[in-house]
């Protein structure tokens, strides 16, 4: 049965539903894997070994009975630790909110348990999702399976992480500027950042509200689009949760085909900075792509440049609010409460405490840019560059059907490198940060190993707002090239754990 | 705290113009909270009409509630506002342990009614026109009760109590433009304004605005300019005054002691300040030292609120008979003056009026009773009105015992008094306490009669035409009867069992 923990999300689901294993015994060997590795890869923050037995338990039962399962029934995912869970500790990687057990389901948890999805437990962050490398959390790092000494991207590494360490088939991210699609790309895994509004924020603790967007991982195309569509969709507990039809991504997977499509390759995007290995991947899958019968464009995105600024003002604002509330009143941390100090000293001294140095940095940086006699210059400047573009991504969609670039200038940095240079730390996310400015959808995909480190290269695919369904046609064609072309996955040449 | 000389009132209007600023919140009473599904029930257990998001939970998030949106534009249009055609929330960022997100969801620079006007009536029927800056929508924060310390405020206490209950109940914020020109009846128009405030959101149905139970709250700001000068001077701001009485004691007092400041060649500072209820005085706050940085921005947890035109135009359409012409229709309708309306809405007195007529008491008995004996009651009490345990139906029902003459006026004041005291309905009480008239005349007969022989000299001085001697004898048989006889049945008896004829 050692081969359980290498089905795809949808073979799991299928030997299942057809009694070919029980749910148990999947989320058994995942489990089990988890207690083999994770102590080297640190992918998880909480095991949650019963509520995960007790899941495949309530699947198996159902089958027994004869009820019709879910296309998920019973596949183990691995939940970033910044979507609630009822009773289950949550500490979106901050020792803020050590020991906090919420009260409630996030809408994004309490649809995957309606799925019959078994949470093996939450995942490792950057504190509050602040990061590109999970180093920012306050739990420690997690190492990228390809070489523990390297990150695993961030903030959603250890989502990432799980997926290539066979812990997990399926795992959930979110993505604010990159923290879904970044560590896809370093880890050789798929990550999705659906359009803005299609998954309910509803118990994701909240980083930049108008920026964050909970996605799929998983280690194929078609797993992340079946987990698209169990998670996706209108929730009247989010205002800002788009009430329209969720697009067809499951059979856009399986049609993977770019036949016709015309795809714009961002002129912007490349040049200084990129690693030559990553831009060499890249160009070769600009020519898969044409020889898949796509039509290759090249678009010019002006505005582009300003998004990193833009994003480091808008982020940083919407975080000062957000993280306010953490004054150690109502849950988590409460530091230096010796019945004599004031409210405010306690609270003091408890976000001194509590948050860690890329949080507070973020904190300030905000406080500031939306500090009267700044907002104009700051705040103010960032939203118009963000109305740029956006309106170059209307202008280039009005061309062609998706655009595409590396997901990443780089392959996997070592742990450590750029922990005390933030300016190289926020690089990482040149090439994804637009797409959440925008609120439209992007995936990255692995497109092969940078041949000068032997690392995963990712393959970002960006498609129109409500338009989600064209990266599954992109991404799963092209993933089916290449492992036509390899004769395997990427991920089989991950090295042994 | 220094204490300061104040000027004599009329000594300060003859040398300064006061400017005033009067910011008003009213609670909606709406089923649930602005922004989550909690219930709002008032009196509830603390922290049992709590859920994540009012609580502040991480990851929760606001919905807005349509009702107060509704609300909001009922308030704008009555208010003669424009109504935005397209607003948005904005987060008011400060730090309070009980403001569950240490933001405030309001509203900014993008209110959803603006530009507006309310006129009010002085006492001597004087109509004032107060220009109206915005209405915008927010919520209220939880409550604190501060325990152990002198004054119930934050600093000195041992430890704080905190209830979220009101966390998230839906809140509108009236704020005037300057009121300037109104010279020495600045406090009396700050009254009248919300007291007319407080009949608009009344008749609007949106609130009880009940200001003893903090459902509307009123801050008065106030300056002074020296006459003649048109630039505004520093202003003070009074917070939380919760009473019509207040808000004209608590102008009148910065009044003059802004006055006795600026006499002395001193400037105000600008600061907040608390109003005391017991001494009518107000004492410093806490001073902005710097100016507050609420760092404001779009709340991006909601989207833009674009209130249709059709439906913003059905609901002025809809909108009640506004209270002010209420009142001058009702004013002819009942035939009274001025004064009298202005009394009988100073009493709350207005709608139980005109309940007890629909129950069918003539309109001068229904005013009698409410604005006599009853607002004596209420006044003693120390209640409102309308919070008497005695319906508009029940004063009726009193009313109608009298004009059957079943009761007298007096007897009709035991019957209220009876009811007040929980004994039952006026009928009840009647029957209970043994009130009603001796109509009977076969009993009052038997008195007469004993009167009669109790006193013969008196029955002959009316035999012999002095009428008037008479009242002796009524007076005893009244006695008798307990006072439960209609004395000129009596009398008219008298003088048939006499037979005399009085002219």
């Amino acid at each position: 049965m050692a081969d359980l923990i290498r089905y795809t999300a949808a073979e799991t689901a299928k030997a299942i539903s057809s009694g070919e294993v029980s749910a148990v015994e999947v989320a058994q060997a995942h489990l089990d894997r988890i207690n083999a590795v994770d102590e080297k890869v640190h992918a998880f923050l909480h095991v949650d070994t019963d509520g995960a037995l007790e899941a495949a338990r309530a699947v198996d039962a159902k089958r027994a009975a004869g009820e019709e399962l879910g296309p998920l029934a019973g596949v183990p995912l691995a939940l970033k630790d910044v979507f609630t869970t009822k009773g289950i500790p949550t500490t979106a990687g901050s020792k803020m909110l050590e020991g906090w057990r919420p009260p409630y389901d996030a809408t994004l948890t309490r649809r995957l348990k309606e799925a019959g999805v078994v949470i093996l437990g939450k995942t490792n962050m950057d504190e509050f999702a602040m990061g590109s490398s999970t180093e920012n959390s306050a739990y420690g790092p997690t190492g990228n399976p390809w070489d523990l000494s390297r990150i695993p991207g961030g903030s959603g590494g250890g989502s990432a992480a799980a997926l290539a360490a066979y812990e997990a088939p399926l795992a959930i991210g979110t993505d604010t500027g990159g923290s879904i699609r970044q560590p896809g790309a370093v880890t050789g895994t798929v990550g999705v950042k659906p359009t803005y509004g299609s998954v309910s924020r509803y118990g994701l603790i909240a980083f930049s509200s108008s920026l964050d967007q909970g996605g799929p991982c998983a280690r194929t195309v078609l797993d992340a689009a079946l987990l698209h569509e169990a998670i996706a969709g209108y929730d009247p507990m989010d205002s800002t949760s788009i009430n329209a039809p969720v697009p067809a991504v499951v059979a856009a997977a399986r049609q993977a085909d770019v036949k016709g499509m015309r795809v714009g390759v961002v002129k912007e995007f490349g040049g200084e900075g990129y690693q030559a290995g990553v831009m060499q991947r890249f160009h070769e899958s600009v020519e898969l792509l044409r020889s898949l019968g796509a039509e290759i464009v090249e678009i010019s995105c002006p505005s582009f440049t300003y998004a990193l600024p833009a994003y480091y003002l808008i982020a940083p604002s919407e975080c000062s609010s957000n993280l306010a509330r953490f004054d150690a009143m109502r849950y988590g941390l409460r530091v230096g409460d010796n019945g004599e100090r004031s409210a405010e000293d306690v609270t003091a001294l408890t976000r001194e405490a509590g948050f860690g140095p890329e949080v507070k940095r973020r904190i300030m940086l905000g406080t500031y840019a939306l500090s009267s006699g700044y907002y104009d210059a700051y705040y103010g400047s960032a939203q118009k560059v963000r109305t740029l573009i956006t309106r170059d991504f209307d202008r280039a969609f009005g061309d062609v059907d998706v655009l595409i670039s590396p997901t990443t200038p780089t392959t996997a940095f070592p742990i450590g490198e750029r922990a005390d240079d933030p300016m190289a730390m926020y690089l990482a996310d040149l090439c994804t940060i637009p797409s959440n400015l925008a609120g439209n959808a992007a995936m990255s995909v692995p497109c092969g190993l940078a041949p000068e480190d032997n690392l995963p290269v990712g393959l970002q695919i960006i498609a129109p707002a409500l338009a989600d369904d064209r990266l599954y046609r992109v991404g799963a064609a092209v993933e089916a090239a290449l492992n036509e072309k390899w004769g395997h996955s990427l991920l089989e040449e991950a090295p042994a754990l | 705290m220094s204490v300061i000389d104040l000027v004599p009132y009329e000594e300060a209007l003859a040398s300064y113009d006061p400017v005033m600023g009067l910011e008003v919140h009213v609670e909606l009473g709406t089923k649930t909270k602005m922004f989550c599904g909690c219930a709002t029930v008032p009196g509830a257990e603390p922290n049992t009409q709590v859920c994540p998001t009012c609580l502040g939970l991480p990851g929760s998030l606001p919905v807005v509630n349509a009702i107060g949106v509704e609300s909001a534009i009922r308030i704008g249009l009555a208010l003669n506002c424009d109504i935005a055609e397209w607003c948005r929330f904005a987060r008011k960022n400060y730090f309070y342990p009980d403001m569950p997100k240490n933001f405030q969801t309001s509203q900014y620079d993008e209110p959803i009614a603006f530009n507006g006007y309310l006129d009010v009536e002085l006492e001597d029927g004087e109509v004032f026109r107060v220009e109206i800056e915005r209405a915008h929508m927010e919520e209220d924060t939880g409550k604190s009760t501060h325990v152990g310390g002198a004054t119930g405020r934050i600093h000195g206490a041992e430890y704080s109590l905190l209830d979220y209950n009101r966390a998230g109940i839906p809140l509108i914020e009236i704020v005037t433009k300057p009121i300037v020109g109104a010279g020495d009846r600045a406090p009396e128009v700050a009254r009248a304004y919300v007291a007319e405030l407080r009949e608009l959101i009344r008749a609007l149905g949106v609130s009880e605005a009940r200001m003893d139970m903090g459902q509307m709250r009123c801050d008065v700001n106030l300056s002074l300019m020296p006459k003649g000068a048109d630039k505004f001077g520093t202003r003070s701001e009074t917070k939380n005054v919760n009473s019509l009485r207040s808000v004209e004691r608590a102008a009148r007092f910065e009044i003059q002691r802004h006055a006795a400041v600026l006499n002395e060649g001193g400037t105000i500072v600008q600061e907040t300040r608390h109003f005391h209820e017991d001494n009518g005085t107000t004492t410093s706050g806490r001073i902005k030292e710097e100016a507050e940085d609420y760092r404001y921005f779009p709340e991006p947890d909601l989207v833009p609120v674009a209130p249709a035109r059709e439906w913003v135009e059905q609901l002025r359409g809809e909108l009640p008979e506004l209270p002010r012409l209420r009142r001058q229709r009702l004013q002819s309708e009942w035939g009274i003056s001025a004064v009298e309306m202005q009394s009988a809405l100073n009493a709350g007195a207005i709608d139980l009026i005109l309940a007890t007529i629909d129950a069918g008491a003539p309109a001068d008995q229904a005013r009698k009773w409410w604005l006599g004996e009853l607002a004596r009651r209420a006044n003693e009490d120390g209640v409102e009105l309308a919070e008497l345990p005695i319906t508009p139906a029940q004063v009726a029902r009193v009313s109608a015992l009298v004009a059957e003459g079943k009761l007298t006026d007096k007897l009709a004041r035991q019957v209220i008094e009876g009811v007040l005291a929980g004994e039952g309905g006026p009928d009840e009480v009647v029957a209970k306490r043994g009130l009603a008239v001796v109509s009977d005349d076969s009993a009052l007969g038997d008195a007469i009669d004993a009167a009669l022989a109790a006193q013969p000299d008196v029955a002959d001085k009316i035999r012999s035409g002095k009428f008037a001697a008479a009242g002796a004898l009524v007076g005893a048989v009244m006695k008798a009867t307990r006072g439960q006889a209609d004395a000129a049945r009596v009398k008219e008896l008298i003088f048939e069992k006499l037979g005399v004829t009085p002219e």
